[in-house]
Formats: structure tokens, sequence, C-alpha cells
């Protein structure tokens, strides 16, 4: 599999008035061509930021003080701003979480879509107008030729998506970065627009950088799963790995929280108490510690590196390793881990 | 990655910690809301050196005529236009003297002053003394001032709250009324208020009082009708709050930074009606004083005799700066967010 | 088994429409009837904009509904004045917890009197002691720390300051509370603190809910019954589990079909049923019980299809 893009030990602070906030504390992870990526974390973790470093488009008082993005083996951080706009929309993409925000009310829908072909292609206003059509029927908009001449507020928001899908796929990017796309959206309408980027990614092969909060969105979408925590990675793997078989405790708060359709009603719901840490001032040791029922006296001084599970999969917890004690983890997990062994893994 | 790090082994030993719920224990003073407020401004340096400057200023005018080293309407022609000068020290500049063709002369003695003659911020082209014209000016002026600021409050806020939480054809036509009247201009009112009053400042006042608290009210209005939606608000009227208790508890504390700002823009705005009003010649009638009438004065002799304009120009920038970031720190004092960073 | 049950609210051919008689006239509940029984978790699931919150609101009579009637507790408090004594009575019964964390309670005001606010009005407590000590209590209830009483609500995390509204609607001692979708502005990691939370009171106390969501997971798992909502009416209810097993109506099986579930293989086996919303609904039909318990939205002749 081929590397297109890989993030090493990127660190991205923010300058604010109550001191330095440390959102992004050494996160690396790579992507492959025509893969789907999933960040998946609660809010505040750093999703965004990770993602939006990428393309540079933090905010005025970020920076990123250490790391490299390589795409291609070219770092993106040591790219001239005209060199990082000929990236953006064109290489690689980007779509966010409000449709109704994203797109411009006072233009017509087939001039937004074609935009990203005049300012990145040499093509004539005819043949990106012609692309736009192209483009906007693919992403499933009804009579694209008529209802080029339509303006935003004139579709549903489901539709609204999928015309900013439209835009960030016209030119048929290499990585398009879906930035909690379908959070804003009724389940019906997202399990449409998942649908879409699935179908498309097979269409025109582009990979794709998918962050979300919702786990249940994550197991249909993704290939690999990132599990982002406090401004660092806690574990990743395959999709099958992190759901059958997680191993930091994090992953399996998260999992565990979550009823399924067939969770016991008289059971209680395993919650994870209090809330993420601060990032004026992280924490020295692993900043899940104080919320991990598993917490050992390691937890609170030291960082837990990343552990091997297996091949593609690493999870940063104590508890892997050698001298740790063996702890069970909550019942729900263990029923994941027996799907695991039947599936042809090796669970823990 | 590859290489376990050694770490002793008692380090992995299970820490439960069953209190790990709450984390941290702040306990803040048991102080009530106002309480807080206040504590807050007092807090904030800057905000205390404006408010005790305004004070100073609002004690000195309410004590005019105790504090006034002269009449302020006193004519001594003979005495007009001597510059400041600070009983006999000889402080440069404060000495009586003044430059007459090039020489620097005391202009005390060539009016014929008695001996022992001072004005301390020199007299006017009617000799009259400037300083006490110009705290009697200051206290016409804050009057102007605070009546527009109670118009705003007593009229602008209560209407703009009224016409936003009833809504519907209550506040159709409360804004039919507001857009009526701030449709005339203010100079007209003024006109109008002079042929049936006379000038002065009751018809100042008037003309204020008719159109002023329009701007209040619509900004209030506004926020109010955005504050309505708000969760909390249907929190206070599912519990079974009456109305007035909801304006009083939720809506003007959250209104307060709206009310705060554009009472920042009419203090100014009043004292420059009435200066500009005075200006023109249609504000306080002679021979009273107000920072306006001796603005217009001043500016009158303002390339031989600065002085006349420096003084009250420099009072009225006080006043205007200190209300400005006294208004700043009020409205930081009413956020709870602002507060302890 | 159901008719055993004692209801504590009932609502009858509600209907609430907005801007009446002007072009953008909106029927965001239209003619929509059921039962809560006392005790019970009622949800209410549906798309965005199908008229959840405003049923919400109108039995709570944040509205004055157009048309209907709404019992509670057998009386009928549609058309009760909106500041006469019995709707203060009604206020102590009936609460409310909202979805906004951050909206939902008043920034400048501390956390002990955005708790004691249901106390004041009501005149529960005699003095401040007895006003604080009330507030401790409740704050206990919610698992928050009664020393937090003096703080403002920005100091607190989104799950905390669901929980501090959460006290403050049970301050009043009220018997039923609407749920405006309480947890879908928080995280995951915290939803299920707040949802165990809400249970335990509602075992403690006998409350009764109504659970307004999104989140069709969480409403299976919280709800006894379920009442599925498009544009205005209420086309499905059942018991939770009969909704899930055996979704009869249209929308409610590509509701359904449409819930991600936080496993690989099963997402990878789904099949999405599409929704034609072309024109939903038809003159000859409406709400009726077509099983036992099983109320679905459709015409006699449909009916009778499932009743043989
Ligand atoms: N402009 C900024 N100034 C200061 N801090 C910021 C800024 N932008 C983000 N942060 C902080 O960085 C952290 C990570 O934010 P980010 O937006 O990446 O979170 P996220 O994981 O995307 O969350 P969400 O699910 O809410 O979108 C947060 O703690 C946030 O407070
Ligand atoms: N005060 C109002 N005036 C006019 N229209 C309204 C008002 N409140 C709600 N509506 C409309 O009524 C319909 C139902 O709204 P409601 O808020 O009840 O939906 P909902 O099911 O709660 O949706 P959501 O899941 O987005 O909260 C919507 O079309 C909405 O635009
Ligand atoms: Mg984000
Ligand atoms: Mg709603």
């Amino acid at each position: 599999m081929d590397k297109i893009l890989e993030v090493k030990d990127l660190h991205v602070d923010f300058d604010t008035y109550n001191g330095t906030v440390h959102a992004i504390r050494g996160v690396s992870f790579h992507l492959n061509a025509g893969e789907t990526l999933a960040i998946v974390g609660e809010s505040g973790s750093g999703k965004s930021i990770t993602v939006r470093s990428i393309l540079q488009l933090l905010a005025s008082n970020a920076t990123i003080s250490k790391g490299e993005i390589l795409y291609h083996g070219d770092d993106l951080l040591q790219k001239s701003e005209k060199e990082m706009n000929n990236i953006r929309g064109n290489k690689i993409s980007m779509i966010f979480q409000d449709p109704m925000t994203s797109l411009d009310p006072t233009m017509t829908i087939g001039k937004q879509v074609a935009e990203p072909l005049l300012i990145h292609n040499n093509v004539s206003k005819k043949d990106a107008m012609k692309r736009a059509e192209e483009v906007l029927r693919l992403v499933g908009i009804p009579n694209p030729a008529a209802r080029m001449k339509d303006y935003p507020h004139q579709f549903s928001g489901g539709q609204r998506q999928r015309i900013v899908i439209a835009i960030a796929i016209v030119d048929y990017p290499e990585i398009l970065i879906a930035d909690e796309p379908t959070t804003a959206l009724d389940v019906t309408v997202q399990a449409e627009i998942i649908d879409l980027l699935r179908e498309l990614q097979q269409k025109i092969g582009t990979a794709i950088i998918f962050i979300t909060h919702d786990l249940g969105v994550v197991a249909g979408i993704a290939d690999r799963v990132a599990v982002m925590y406090a401004g660092r990675f806690v574990e990743y793997g395959s999709v099958e790995d992190i759901f059958y078989n997680p191993q930091h405790p994090y992953t399996w708060g998260l999992l565990d929280s979550m009823p399924t359709l067939d969770t016991n009603e008289d059971a209680r719901l395993n919650s994870i108490p209090g809330t993420p840490p601060n990032l004026l001032d992280p924490p020295k040791g692993d900043a899940f510690a104080p919320r991990n029922a598993y917490a050992m006296q390691i937890d609170e001084e030291q960082q837990p590196p990343f552990f091997k599970v297996s091949k593609n999969h690493f999870a940063a917890t104590w508890l892997l390793h050698p001298d740790a004690p063996k702890v069970t983890p909550p019942a729900a997990i263990l029923n994941r881990f027996k799907k695991f062994e039947q599936l042809g893994g090796n669970a823990k | 990655m590859e290489q376990i790090p050694q770490i002793p082994k008692e380090k992995f030993k299970l820490v439960h910690d069953e209190n790990n719920a709450e984390q941290e224990k702040i306990s803040t003073p048991s102080l009530t809301y106002m309480q807080d407020v206040r504590r807050r401004l007092f807090k904030n340096k800057v905000a205390v050196v404006c408010l005790t400057l305004l004070s100073i200023i609002v004690l000195i005018s309410i004590f005019a005529p105790v504090i006034a080293p002269h009449d302020p309407n006193a004519q001594q022609v003979t005495l007009s236009n001597l510059p400041p000068k600070l009983g006999n020290l000889n402080i440069p500049g404060m000495n009586g003297y003044q430059n007459m063709g090039g020489k620097m002369v005391d202009a005390y003695k060539q009016a014929g002053a008695p001996k022992g003659t001072s004005f301390i911020l020199g007299t006017d082209y009617l000799g009259r003394d400037l300083l006490s014209r110009i705290i009697y000016g200051t206290r016409l002026s804050l009057v102007v001032a605070v009546l527009a600021t109670l118009v705003d409050l007593l009229i602008g806020v209560p209407y703009g709250i009224v016409s936003g939480w009833k809504g519907g054809k209550t506040d159709t036509f409360m804004q039919r009324i507001v857009e009526i009247v701030s449709s005339i201009p203010n100079l007209i009112v003024v006109i109008l208020m002079m042929i049936v009053l006379k000038p002065g400042l009751t018809s100042i006042v008037i003309a204020i009082a008719i159109t002023g608290w329009v701007t209040m009210a619509r900004l209030v209005r506004a926020q109010t009708f955005q504050l309505k939606e708000q969760e909390y608000i249907l929190a206070a009227r599912t519990l079974g709050e009456p109305s007035m208790k909801i304006a009083t508890k939720h809506l003007i504390p959250n209104l307060s930074s709206t009310i705060i700002i554009q009472t920042m823009f009419t203090i100014p705005n009043a004292i420059f009606f009435e200066a500009f009003l005075s200006f023109i010649g249609i504000g306080i009638p002679a021979p009273n004083a107000s920072l306006g009438t001796l603005l217009s004065d001043g500016q009158k002799a303002f390339r031989f005799l600065p002085y006349q304009m420096w003084a009250p120009a420099i009072i009225l920038s006080i006043i205007m700066i200190a209300t400005n970031l006294l208004g700043d720190g009020l409205r930081d004092a009413f956020d709870p967010q602002s507060s302890d960073h | 088994m159901a008719d055993e049950r004692e209801v504590i609210v009932s609502v009858k051919n509600l209907k609430q429409y907005f801007n009446i008689g002007k072009p953008n006239e909106v029927k965001a509940v239209d003619d929509v009837s059921f039962d809560i029984y006392k005790g019970e978790t009622f949800g209410l699931v549906g798309e965005s904009g199908s008229g959840k919150s405003t049923t919400g609101r109108s039995i709570i009579r944040l509205y004055n509904p157009t048309d209907g009637h709404i019992f509670f507790n057998g009386q009928d408090i549609s058309k009760i004045k909106a500041h006469g004594p019995k709707m203060k009575e009604f206020r102590r019964e009936m609460q409310m917890i909202f979805q906004d964390p951050y909206a939902s309670l008043n920034p400048r005001m501390k956390v002990k009197d955005i708790i004691a606010e249901g106390l004041d009005v009501h005149g529960l407590v005699k003095n401040d002691q007895e006003r604080d000590a009330r507030v401790r209590e409740l704050l206990d209830m919610v698992n928050l720390n009664p020393e937090h009483m003096t703080r403002y609500p920005y100091e607190f995390s989104g799950g905390q300051r669901q929980r501090i509204g959460i006290a403050r609607a049970l301050a009043v001692d009220p018997q039923f509370i609407i749920a405006d979708e309480p947890i879908s502005a928080l995280d995951v990691s915290i939803q299920a603190q707040v949802v165990n939370l809400m249970q335990d009171i509602q075992k403690k106390q006998g409350l009764t809910y109504l659970f307004i969501a999104h989140d069709l997971s969480m409403v299976k798992y919280i709800s006894d019954r379920i009442a599925v909502m498009y544009r205005g009416k209420i086309v499905e209810l059942a018991d939770s589990n009969e909704i899930y097993n055996n979704p009869l109506h249209a929308y409610t099986q590509s509701l359904l079909s449409a819930i991600p579930v936080p496993d690989p293989e099963i997402e990878k086996r789904r099949t999405r049923i599409d929704f034609d919303h072309k024109s939903p609904f038809k003159d000859d039909q409406r709400l009726q019980e077509v099983l036992p318990g099983h109320f679905l939205y459709c015409s006699n002749e449909e009916a009778a299809t499932y009743k043989k």
C-alpha cells in the first residue's frame, strides 16, 4: 500500500488570554491511498485541529510548534502559502460540519461547484460548468442541469451537504478530509451521505480522513480507526481491531457507554466518570488516568508509549506492558473479544 | 515502540480512586450577584480611577455654589481676558503674564486689577471668572447627561423589553411609534419646543426625552427577542416565574452589556447635543454657562487666548473618557465569565 | 395490560400551528393523540422539524395549543389561564429539561440561584438556610459537589450543566418531566452519566418522562414505549421492543434501517430502506391500534390486514 500522507509528531499550541493551550500533543499517523481513516474522540480532543493543520487552516493564534506533515514525502509545513493554495481544494480538499454555512448564499450552486476548477486548472468556463453538472449528478442531485442555476437556500440540508461534497470532489482530490460531515443531519440523511461517500470513493479512488464522534458511523465507513483523547492518539488500528479487540480503557469506555439496539434495558449504562483534562495544563502522565478505572500508579507519572498489539494495531496504555497486571475489561468488551476470535483474530 | 521501557514493578499497581468524579474543590465566597459585580468592579483599577474622577467631578458640580470662587455670571469688563494666575505663586503659565507683541507683560497690572486679585483659570471676554464658569457649566452639562440617561433607562429599556417580550401585535404597534418618533429630526423638536417654551434647559431636556430613548429601545428590543427564546427563559416560564420577575432576574442582567454600551453613547451624545445647540445659539441662553457655551466662546478667542478653550475642553474630555472606561469596567463586572482572569 | 395502568398525560387531537392565516403558516403539530402512563418513559423520535419539541412545549403550556386537549391527571390543562392559580399549581407538577447545556442556564446567575428558582417562585422554603440546604440536597442528588453552589454556570462542563438543569427541574418535586433531547449536545462518554442519573432519579421518585431524542439507540434503551413523529403527526406508536422488531410504517422502517451500529460486521450488511417523502399522508388515514398496543397511521383497510 502507498503511504500518501504521513504526519509525524505533530504539536499544535494556541496562545490564549489564559495561557497556552496545548491542543495537539504529539500526533503521528499515516494515510494510505484510497483508504478511509476515521478519527474519533470527544469534543475538544483535537480532531479538527489535527486535520486543519494538514491544510494549514488554523486560527491566527495557533502555532505548529513541532512536527512534519509529509505529502508524498514533501513536508507541507515548509511550503509557501502559494504552494499550499495549489494543494488545497485540488489535491487535498475538505468538507465541514455545517452545510448551511459552507455554501455562499449569493452564488448559484453551479458556479460554486465549478469554482475550484477555474482556480486550479486551465479550463474554459464552459468545460468547468459541464464538469460541475457531471459531479452534481454523481453526488445525487436530481436534474442537475436545471438545478445548477439555483441558490443554496433552495435545497434541503441533505442536498446542501451533497453540494458541499460536490465542490470538494470536483477536482478528484487525492485526499478528502471530512470534518463531521453528518453531525448536523438527520439519521436517515446521514446514512445517505455515508453511502454516497463510500460510493464516490470507489468511483474516484479518493482517500478519506473522516472525523466523527459517533462510533456507529465509524463502523460503517472506516478501514482504519484512530481514537483520540486530549490531544493525542490513544489507540489506532484496523476497524476490526478497534471494534473487536480494543485495548485502551478509553476505547473500552467509548464502546461501552453507548447502548446498542440489543443492550439490555435493565442494565445500567457504563459511563466514563469525570470530564476531559484542561489542555492549558495537561497532566504529566496519561491524560485519561483520572477517569480511568484501570489506572495504575505509573499512569499518573509517565505517559505511556504505543505498545504493539498486532501488525497494524497500537495502543498507548501501560496495561499492555508485560509487568502490568491482567485486568478484566467490561462485559460488553469481552463480548467483542469473542467476536474477534470468531472472525479468526487472536484476542488478548 | 519496539523497545519496552524498564519500569519498576511496583508502579503497576491499580489505583482505584473512588473520588474521581469531582477533581477540584473551589469554594468561592458566598456573595450575591450584585455583591459579585461590585467586587469585580473594584478589582478593576482603571474603572476605580474613573469612578473616583467622575465622583469628584459630580461632587464639585453638586457643591458648585460653595466651591466656585466667584459668581460665574458677574461681569467685570475691566478685567476681561486675563490669563490664569494662581495666587502670588510665580508659576510660569499661571502667573498672570501674557505675551504681547513678543514681550511678556503682567496682564493683571495692565488691566489695573486690585492687588491680590487672581483668577486660577483666567477670565473671559466679559471678565467673568473662568473656573467658576467651568464648574457651573459642568454642572449643567452633567444635568443634561443624567437626564438623558434616565430617559434612556426609564423609557428606552422598559419600552424595548415590553415590545420584544410581548411580540406580535403589541410589538408591531410599539415599533410603529418608534419609527415615527425616530423619523423626526432632533433639531426640529428643539425648535418646536422653543416656540412653545423658552430656550433653555427645559426645552433641551424635553427634546432629549422625546427622541433620545429610541435607539436604546430598539437595541433592547432586538436583544430581548433573542433572549426570550433562550432555554433558561423557557425554564423560568415552566417554573411559573411571573413575567415581571423574568424581566428583572433574567432579561436585565443579560441585557446589561447592551444597556451599558448604549448609555456610554448616550452620555457624550447628550452633552454634545447641548453643546451643539448652545454653539448655534439656541441652547442655554446667556449668561448661563454650559461646557458647550464655554467651548463656543473659547473657540472664538482660541488663537490669542487658547486657555479659554483648553480648560473646558479638558474637562469635557475627562468626562467622556472616564464614562467610557467606567462603562467598560461595568460591562465586565456584570459578566461573571470575565471575572477572575 | 396497558389498560390497567394509570394514565398521567393524555393528549387528544392536539394541534399547534404557527403564523396562522399567513403565507408561512406551519402545522408543527397536526392532530396528535397519545397517552402516557404513570411511571413510564415515553420516547418521541423523528426527523428534525417533525414537531417533537413543539409537542413537548405545548404539553407544558409554553404555547397555547391551537386546538385539542391535554389532560394531566385527568384535568384538562390545555385552556387554563397563563397566570392563574391553576397554572401555578400545574407548573409544580410538570417540568422540563432542555437540550442545550449552554443556553439553558442563565450565565449571570449562580448555580444555587438557578436551582432555587422554583423554590422561590412557589415559596417552598422559609428562609435562606432552608433554601441552601435544599439546594445542597439537590446537587447531591445529581452527583455534583454541593460546595459548587456558589459558582457560575460557565465553570462547569456540558454534562455537569445538564445535571444542574435536572436539579432545577427536580427542585419543585414534579411528577412528570419532559426531556427535550437532554443528551444530544453531549459527548458519548458523558451521555451515559446523564442517562443513568435520569433513570436513578426516576426509580427513586417514581417520575414519568417524555423523552425526546434523535438518537434511536438511546431512545430504545431508555424508553418503555416509543412514538415516531413525522411532519407533525405520529405515524407509529408501540412498545419499544415492538417498534424495533416489528416496525410497520414505512417511515419507521426507513428510520430504523439508518441507525448506525458500532459494529463493522453489522454495518457491512446493513441495507438502507428509502422512504418516499413526496406524499406521505392520505386523507383516509388516521392513527389506529392495529395490534395490541401497537398504533399505526393508516387507513381502515390497511389496519384490517394487520388485525387478521
Ligand atoms: N482558536 C483557538 N484558540 C484556543 N484554543 C483553541 C482554538 N481552537 C481550538 N482550540 C482548542 O483546541 C482543542 C481541540 O479543538 P478541536 O476543534 O480540534 O476539537 P475537536 O476534537 O474537533 O472537537 P469537536 O468534536 O467539538 O469539533 C480544544 O480544547 C479547543 O479548546
Ligand atoms: N415559534 C415558531 N414559529 C414558527 N414556526 C415554528 C416555531 N417553532 C417551531 N416552528 C416550526 O415547527 C416545525 C416543528 O418544529 P420543532 O422544533 O417542533 O421540531 P423538532 O422535531 O423538535 O426538530 P429538531 O429535532 O430539529 O429539534 C418546524 O418546521 C419549525 O420550523
Ligand atoms: Mg471539531
Ligand atoms: Mg427540537
